[in-house]
This record gives structure tokens, sequence and C-alpha cells, in this order.
């Protein structure tokens, strides 16, 4: 099935209002749909059980920060090694609130990508059995990826951002004095 | 000072610090053991003390910009991750690569692949105890670095391929010198295979240790030789047909349970030492074809204002499988958004659901029959 065919057949399972807004491969060169955050995990179940769909590989998890639309998009690839198509998926949040119910009880190698989307984009994913930050220390202050993230000048006393180097061993070389 | 509670006087759970220090854990990362003396019940992997910040450096670079850092990705195998950001910018922009380049590309991603499967095969049986296979591994990947040496300049971070193709043409003669390497490995190979991998001892350390079965490699995400170790047969060399790996014949290894069940570390470790053998087919047939391609005709047409509007996904087999690169542009010179998928992250993920009832030292198998980068995992 192409992307359109399986865009078609879940619109219709689930109705306009869970999944809508396809893209065909055109400026982005992979086709998309978006799929209500509410609604995505029974739609994740049908996709990786209904022996049409049969998305048995989800192969990444990533947000993308909009503050322009004050927007968090969480993307999903997803492929099928038995029937060899692949979709992507987006889930718009709210970039204030992000809030999207996990899937890591449908394809358990969710649970690592999304600690790793809380962790640099601050995705909160309901119902996840341990949202942990994975890459960053515990303690740390923010979410990287977000577009307004500022670095912290310091981490337990030690600097984040370092002199530039080129400046600090710069040598002044003796001006010359003028010709006697 | 912790109070220690026994759920009753037989039960001594202990908890173990394994790293981030520890030689065996290939990198520096670090598990958290709950066991019950030799038994795990609980292993429970710390990753990110490499975090590099990879994606977060990709936004403040320009997209060529961008190259050298991912070199860094996976310092083991760094051409893939070169490969991987260029295929997504090559999609992202429709920029056609030079048949030479491709060519290029596959020669220099295949002997990354033999040196990278070298560490995997040394390490993993230095790992288990035994010492004399590695220096061996190490020395034909020596080989593999003086090759690239002389055709990238560089010995482990290579910045080899570009955005459109790749930088530099094969120097004069550097096809005998490959050719005469590859003489030279394929008997190697052989003499490694009747040194370890069929070796007794080495057959019963790993057999039935640490099984993961077909279904569960797919659910966690498993790839590249773990995942076809498990009995899937899948590369996306063969199934996506990208670059020009249609040109080449060569098998797709997968396990077979010759030690013990289907998916277990020996057949992990056996995958990597067939798939070096494919390498070599792979490279003596390219540096066969390769004439039929004008010399230095290796970098595409690019646009002359590199600032694409879109975003795509592209993925290539690396040495630790299937690489994505999901790029986002906003008609900048930066990337929106530069993401990585790799192998040994969704690879770190199983091994908290497959270390309970393991031996402490099994647990070391699994880690290196996983061949995790940490690297790779922390990016």
């Amino acid at each position: 099935m192409n992307a359109a065919e399986i865009f078609k057949k879940l619109a219709g399972e689930f109705g306009d209002s869970a999944v809508f807004d396809f893209h065909e491969a055109g400026k982005d060169k992979d086709p998309w749909f978006q799929v209500d955050a509410f609604s995505i995990e029974p739609i994740a179940v049908k996709m990786k059980t209904d022996p049409e769909l049969h998305f048995d590989y989800l192969e990444c998890v990533t947000g993308i920060d909009f503050p322009d639309d004050k927007k968090i998009h969480v993307v999903y690839h997803l492929y099928s090694y038995a029937k060899k198509h692949r979709v992507v998926v987006k889930v718009l949040l709210d970039r204030d609130d992000p809030v999207v119910p996990t899937l890591t009880h449908v394809w358990p190698t969710a649970n690592w990508q999304e600690r790793e989307c809380f962790d640099l984009l601050g995705v909160l994913f309901d119902g996840h059995p341990d949202l942990r930050r994975i890459l960053l220390p515990d303690d740390w202050e923010g979410h990287p990826l977000r577009k307004d993230y500022e670095a912290a000048s310091e981490y337990h006393g030690i600097p984040t951002i370092r002199p530039n180097p080129v400046e600090l061993f710069s040598i002044k070389l003796p001006e010359k004095k003028a010709q006697a | 000072m912790s109070e220690v509670v026994f759920a009753n006087e037989m039960d001594e759970e202990m908890t173990l610090n394994m790293g981030p220090h520890h030689p065996s854990t290939h990198g520096v990362l670090r598990f958290i053991i709950k066991s019950d003396g030799e038994i795990i019940r609980r292993a429970t992997p710390d990753v990110g003390y490499l975090h590099r910040s990879i994606e977060k450096i990709g936004e403040r670079c320009t997209y060529q910009g961008y190259m050298p850092y991912t070199d860094r990705v996976d310092y083991v195998a760094a051409m893939f991750a070169n490969e991987c950001w260029a295929s997504a910018c090559e999609k992202l922009m429709d920029i056609q690569v030079p048949k030479r380049a491709q060519y290029l590309r596959v020669i220099s991603c295949e002997l990354n692949r033999i040196s990278s499967h070298m560490i995997a095969l040394g390490a993993m049986a230095m790992d288990i105890g035994a010492v004399t296979p590695f220096p061996w591994t190490l020395r034909e990947r020596e080989y593999v670095n003086d090759l690239v040496e002389e055709l990238c300049g560089a010995r482990l971070t290579y910045n080899y391929h570009r955005i459109g193709g790749v930088s530099f043409d094969m120097p004069k003669g550097w096809r005998d010198k490959a050719l005469k390497f590859l003489d030279n490995f394929e008997p190697a190979m052989w003499e490694f295979d009747r040194l370890v991998t069929m070796n007794d001892i080495f057959l019963k350390r790993l057999g039935n240790v640490a099984v993961i079965s077909a279904d569960e490699a797919k659910d966690w995400g498993l790839v590249g030789p773990n995942l076809r170790a498990s009995g899937v047969k899948w590369d996306l060399r063969k199934e996506d047909h990208y670059s020009v790996y249609d040109d080449f014949e060569f098998d797709i290894p997968v396990g077979d349970g010759a030690a013990g069940a289907v998916g277990d570390c020996w057949d992990r470790f056996n995958v990597r030492v067939k798939e070096c053998r494919e390498s070599t087919k792979i490279v003596r047939q390219a540096l066969e074809k390769i004439d039929q391609y004008p010399e230095d005709d290796i970098l595409g047409k690019l646009p002359k204002k590199i600032k694409p509007d879109g975003e795509a996904y592209s993925r290539i087999e690396s040495a630790r499988g299937d690489m994505g690169c999901y790029v986002v542009g906003r008609g900048a010179t930066e990337p929106y958004r530069a993401r990585f998928r790799t192998g040994s992250f969704t690879a770190m993920g199983i091994i908290e659901a497959k270390s309970p009832g393991l031996f402490l030292a099994d647990l070391v198998a699994l880690i290196a029959s996983l061949d995790v980068v940490a690297p790779e995992i922390d990016r």
C-alpha cells in the first residue's frame, strides 16, 4: 500500500477528526499525515496489528519545535518489514503543554526514543513507564532542542562556554618604536 | 549509609555499579545492576556520558559545514554517518550523484564496514576472555585505515563524502593496494574462523546465551547484523536499492543457530564474520566496474544557494544497521532540525529487557554481541 491508501484506510476507520491533513510527497519528500494526539494510541495499535498495514517497525521518533506556530511536532517514521511500505505520522502538540500518550506498549522501542524526545524537547509522554532524562544529567535545566533554549553559563561550577582560544592565546607584539 | 533490606533471609540482592569506565563497556556507559549473586535481576543502562549534542550543533552549521560533525556520530564507522547525512541532503534538494562518486562511496563504506566489524569481533572475543583475537583483528583494521588514509587523508574521522559526491578520487595505484589487501584479508578471515569462530570453547561459551527472537528484535527496533542474527533476512542494501548496490552480487548472511538457538550471541558474532566476506566481494566488484565511469567526475551539480525548504528522511545500512537521518529545512543556510536515528541507541534499549536471569558474565557477552558503540548511543 502507498501512503495515500494507508491514510484513506485509517481515516475511514477512525474518522476525519482523528486522521487528517494528508500531504503528498512534494516539498516534503516523504508523504505524511496528521493524527490527533488523543487518539494516537488506538491508531498505533491498529497500524501494528492490522494484517494489511502491519507496521512492525517504529523507525524514529523525532520532536521538532516550531515557536512561530506555538507548536511542537512529534514525527513518527513507521515501516513494515512484511509489507515493505512506510509512512510518516505527525502529531502537533501545544508548545506550552506538550502531552501525547506513549506508544511504549505498542512498540517497545518507543521507550528510549520517547525518553530522548522528552529530554531534549520536553514533550511529556503520558503513561510512559520510565520518563526520565536519558542523555543529559538528571538535574539539567531546560530542554536544549527548543529554539528559545539558552544554556546556563555553568553547570555545577563547570563553565559551559569557553573563551575563544584565538583571543585567549593571542600574543600581542610589542609596538614598533618610532625610528630614532 | 544506606540501609540494606532483605525480602527474606535467603534474599541477598545487591546493587552493583558497572562502569562508566569498565573496560568491557565499549566506550563510556554505565549499568546499574541488581543481582542475586551471579544472577542478574535487572540491569539498567545509564547512557549519556558521551553526549555532544550533535543535533543541536546541526542547527547552527551550514549543510556542508555539518559534514565533519557527522563523523563523530559514530567514530568507529564514520563513513556511514557521512553518507547518511549526504544522502538525506541530496534527497531534500534532488541532487544527482555521479556514478563514479557512488562507486567510491560504496568502496569506502564497505571498507569501513570491514574495519568496524574488526573492532566488534576482536572486542567481543576480548570481552569474554580471549585476548589473542583482538590484535589479530586490529592488524587487519590497520591495513584498512592505511587504505582509507590514502583515499581521504584521515584514519578515523574521514569527512570524505560531500553533498553530491565525494571529496577525492582514488589516487594512482590505490586499486592495486586495495586488491592486495583483499587478497590477504580473505585467508586471514578463514584463519580467524579456525582460531575463534569455530573454536569449541567459544561455541559453548556463546551458544544459547541471551537469545533474541525475531519478533523481539523487530519490536525493540534492532537493526542490521543484530536483526539478521535473529533470522530476519533484511538488508537495506538489497531492500531499498539505494546507491549502486544493485550492481553487485552479494548474499545477506542470517543467523542459523549453529551453536544453539537462532539469535544467540554466537549468531550475532558469526553474522558479522560472514558480512566481512560479503563486503570484500562488493569491494572487488566495485573496483572492477568503476572504470566505466570517467575519472574525476565525482561531484554532482549543486544548487547555487543551498537553502532548501522541506523535509526528508533517508536511511542507509551502516555497520550497526539501519541509520536514518531526518533533515528539516526552512529556507535558511542552516538545517532547521537534523536528527540521527542510530542502531546502537535502540540496541541498548533491549538490554534492560533481556537482562533478568542472565549471568553477570553473560551480560558482558550480550553488550559486546550487540556491538553498541557509546558515541552512537549518545550522539
